[in-house]
């Protein structure tokens, strides 16, 4: 298959370990990578903090750039900025009355997918010939949860991982409080969040935290870091293009 | 930006017993509440139901209300019409003082609470006595509601106890029991009663078909209001309205499951205008808008209007968990509260509350009317920030529209990379910022480590291995 690969602009600019990632496991599963290089962000953080006219701009980018591709999907390592293209782009072409951009986006969107629900819903893998000897617990981000909905996906990969021992998280499904600029400006109050997330993450005795989106695992880790509390966040892209040679 | 609600925040999260007090109760209501649905096999279809109820009687709502005007004349009621808080609370203390009496019960009510009833009715002279139990506590302890069906949730039983012993003659030896407390103001309450010769009650559903007036509660003393004084006069939000009777079916369905985790709530109050030596003889409906046809007005904004009140909202948000009702400073906190507020007010109030969530979506996966409330917060973040004055201006929206400008083409996009890495070199160390940041920043590193541009970039890496 043909894949182009959406980076981020968090991922491209401070977490490029799981673009890597990204590319070595599907180049592994036998597949073509491409890497646009016109690409840049989703626009999700202007939409969110309630600049629309920025966020159209940078939509109307991604349309863009990656509608060219001739490719068969365009796989993105987060959760959340997946959802922006799936659930938010069709509305802001609407509100901006533009006929065109919905069509392009009507052939372009069912082609864009988070990487685990690539994986285990589109070609059908759970056993990805990953290793990773460690105790991992897994983290189910709010936009793939409730907004993608890519429900089990990640747990069934991480269950394929050889050496891996996977322990549940306590309250997994409750906000890590990232939130984008809501960690910033009600900084208090992801501070709170993110002390009940980082202190259920050290009960399970995991060595490593994991999840779908460098966003909130930039926060997580962030915490973990300044805690001095020896886990680590990995994005799952890297847990999976984890082998016994690498 | 003003940002009332983070330092309103601030004051609540350094109180470690109220934050025990909160996330005991909304964890326990939560678990029973997904027990109680999970009960149903039809529950998605229930709330789609709900929801289409909703939708269609706001696009009709002009017939509905006429319609229940109509029918509740027919039954013997009077209606009255209020376009503000004022206005409504206006009509309440005329109807009161023309019967003659000073002082009247209350149902719980939420629109009464919004329009500062008693406070207004205070003022002519009226005392007004909430019943319900939680009510109670606020009033005698002069205290807010943080909740918006258990308004006294911030409180513990040993709380209770003392504005009790405080407030309540013959109460000296009072313990925390919660039956012994249940008890004093079961005594106490019953002499109001007795005596109350008008009450005052607010409306669940309003069926415009028959004009009847519903009032869903736990404890009973709704029922004794409605049911004893001469008088009944009901404040209702005109969204409030039902089209047809048989539409009460699909919603007392929803919203004891949702709100109390119950499959029925314990007393459901339905009266139709006047019955001749049945209830009170004189019956009274207050319709009141308060700011709600303007929220109609707005398409993506217009769903707020469906809440029925359930509170299954405020139980499963993880900012409520933290900082509980008083932080959100109106009579709907919570993530209902946060778009509700500043529309009812016509952004004269709590627009900051738009930006209270991590728009994490558990509150929409919960509403039983199916409203989409983080949708919601991110269109009134956007109509904020362009008409309210203080918001979507200066430094954000500076760096907003700049960093869309760096964004909108790769190479540009690039050199800033390039300049943010430069930039943090000094700052880091093994690629991450542990010191405290000025700026907007400083909010990210008081409690988090940053992560420093890397190198080399994901674009940069892709280039070389090429």
């Amino acid at each position: 298959m043909r894949i182009a690969l959406f980076a981020t602009c968090v991922g491209d600019t401070l977490f490029p370990r799981a673009g890597i990632a990204t590319v070595a496991l599907l180049e592994r599963l036998g597949h073509e990578v491409s890497f646009p290089e016109a690409q840049t962000c989703c626009g999700q953080m202007h939409l969110n903090s309630g600049y629309e006219p920025p966020a159209l701009r940078l939509a109307r980018k991604f349309v863009d750039v990656f509608a060219t591709e001739e490719v068969d999907a365009i796989v993105a390592p987060s959760g959340s900025c997946v959802a922006m293209v799936r659930d938010q782009y069709a509305g802001l072409a609407q509100r901006a009355g533009d006929a065109g951009l919905r069509a392009t986006l009507a052939e372009l969107v069912p082609r864009v997918f988070e990487l685990s629900e690539f994986l285990v819903t589109e070609l059908g893998i759970v056993d990805v010939g990953a290793y990773y000897p460690h105790r991992v617990t897994y983290h189910p981000t709010c936009h793939s949860l409730r907004l993608l909905r890519v429900g089990d996906a990640p747990l069934r990969l991480l269950a394929e991982v050889r050496g891996l021992e996977l322990v549940p998280l306590p309250e997994a499904e409750s906000c890590c409080g990232f939130g984008g600029t809501f960690a910033i400006k009600n900084a208090d109050v992801s501070a709170a969040m993110l002390t009940d997330k980082m202190r259920a993450i050290l009960d399970t005795g995991a060595e490593v935290c994991t999840a779908v989106d460098s966003s909130c695992l930039m926060h997580i880790g962030g915490g973990l870091r300044r805690e001095r509390a020896g886990v680590k966040a990995v994005h799952l892209a890297e847990i999976l293009a984890s082998t016994e040679i690498a | 930006m003003r940002n009332e609600f983070a330092q309103s925040a601030r004051d609540e999260l350094a109180n470690p017993q109220l934050r025990a007090n909160i996330r005991n109760a909304t964890h326990t209501i939560r678990e029973r509440r997904a027990q109680a649905v999970a009960e149903l096999p039809d529950w998605e279809q229930l709330r789609e139901a709900g929801r289409r109820i909703k939708e269609r009687t706001m696009r009709h709502l002009a017939e509905h209300l006429e319609q229940l005007e109509r029918s509740v004349t027919a039954a013997g009621g009077v209606v009255h019409w209020a376009a503000d808080a004022a206005q409504a609370s206006r009509i309440v203390g005329d109807v009161i003082l023309a019967t003659g009496e000073r002082e009247v019960v209350k149902v719980k009510s939420l629109a009464t609470d919004e329009i500062a009833l008693n406070a207004a009715l205070l003022a002519r002279g009226i005392q007004a006595q909430e019943t319900d139990l939680a009510e109670l506590i606020i009033q005698l302890g002069h205290d807010s509601q943080s909740h918006i069906l258990v308004p006294a949730i911030h409180r513990n039983r040993g709380e209770i106890r003392e504005i009790f012993r405080r407030e309540l003659p013959g109460t000296e030896q009072l313990t925390d029991d919660p039956a012994e407390l249940a008890e004093a103001a079961r005594r106490f309450l019953r002499a109001k009663f007795l005596a109350a010769k008008v009450a005052v009650s607010g409306a669940n559903f309003g069926v415009a078909e028959t004009g009847t007036i519903c009032v869903v509660e736990s404890e009973g003393n709704g029922r004794m209001c409605t049911t004893l004084p001469e008088v009944l006069i009901t404040v209702m939000g005109i969204e409030k309205v039902l089209p047809r009777f048989a539409d009460l079916e699909v919603m007392l369905a929803l919203l004891p499951r949702s709100s109390t985790a119950e499959r029925m709530n314990p007393y459901t109050s339905l009266w139709t205008g006047v019955q001749a030596g049945d209830g009170p003889q004189g019956f009274h409906l207050v319709l009141l808008d308060g700011g709600r046809t303007n929220v109609i007005a707005d398409a993506i904004g217009r769903q707020t209007l469906y809440c029925i009140r359930c509170s299954a909202c405020l139980n499963i948000c993880p900012v409520y968990e933290r900082t509980g009702g008083h932080a959100y400073q109106s009579t709907y906190p919570g993530p209902i509260g946060a778009i509700l507020t500043p529309q009812l007010s016509g952004f004269t109030r709590g627009n900051s509350l738009p930006w209270a969530s991590s728009l994490c979506g558990a509150c929409y996966e919960v509403c039983p009317v199916k409203i989409d409330i983080p949708s919601v917060l991110i269109h009134l973040r956007g109509r904020i920030n362009r008409e309210v004055d203080g918001y979507g201006e200066g430094a954000e929206r500076f760096a907003m529209g700049l960093l869309a400008r760096v964004l909108a083409r790769a190479g540009r996009y690039e050199r800033a990379q390039r300049l943010g890495r430069a930039l943090s070199k000094p700052l880091e160390r093994h690629g991450w910022i542990s010191r405290r940041l000025p700026g907007a920043l400083g909010g990210w590193t008081e409690v988090r480590d940053l992560p420093a541009p890397a190198t080399p970039s994901f674009r940069e890496w892709w280039r070389g291995r090429r």
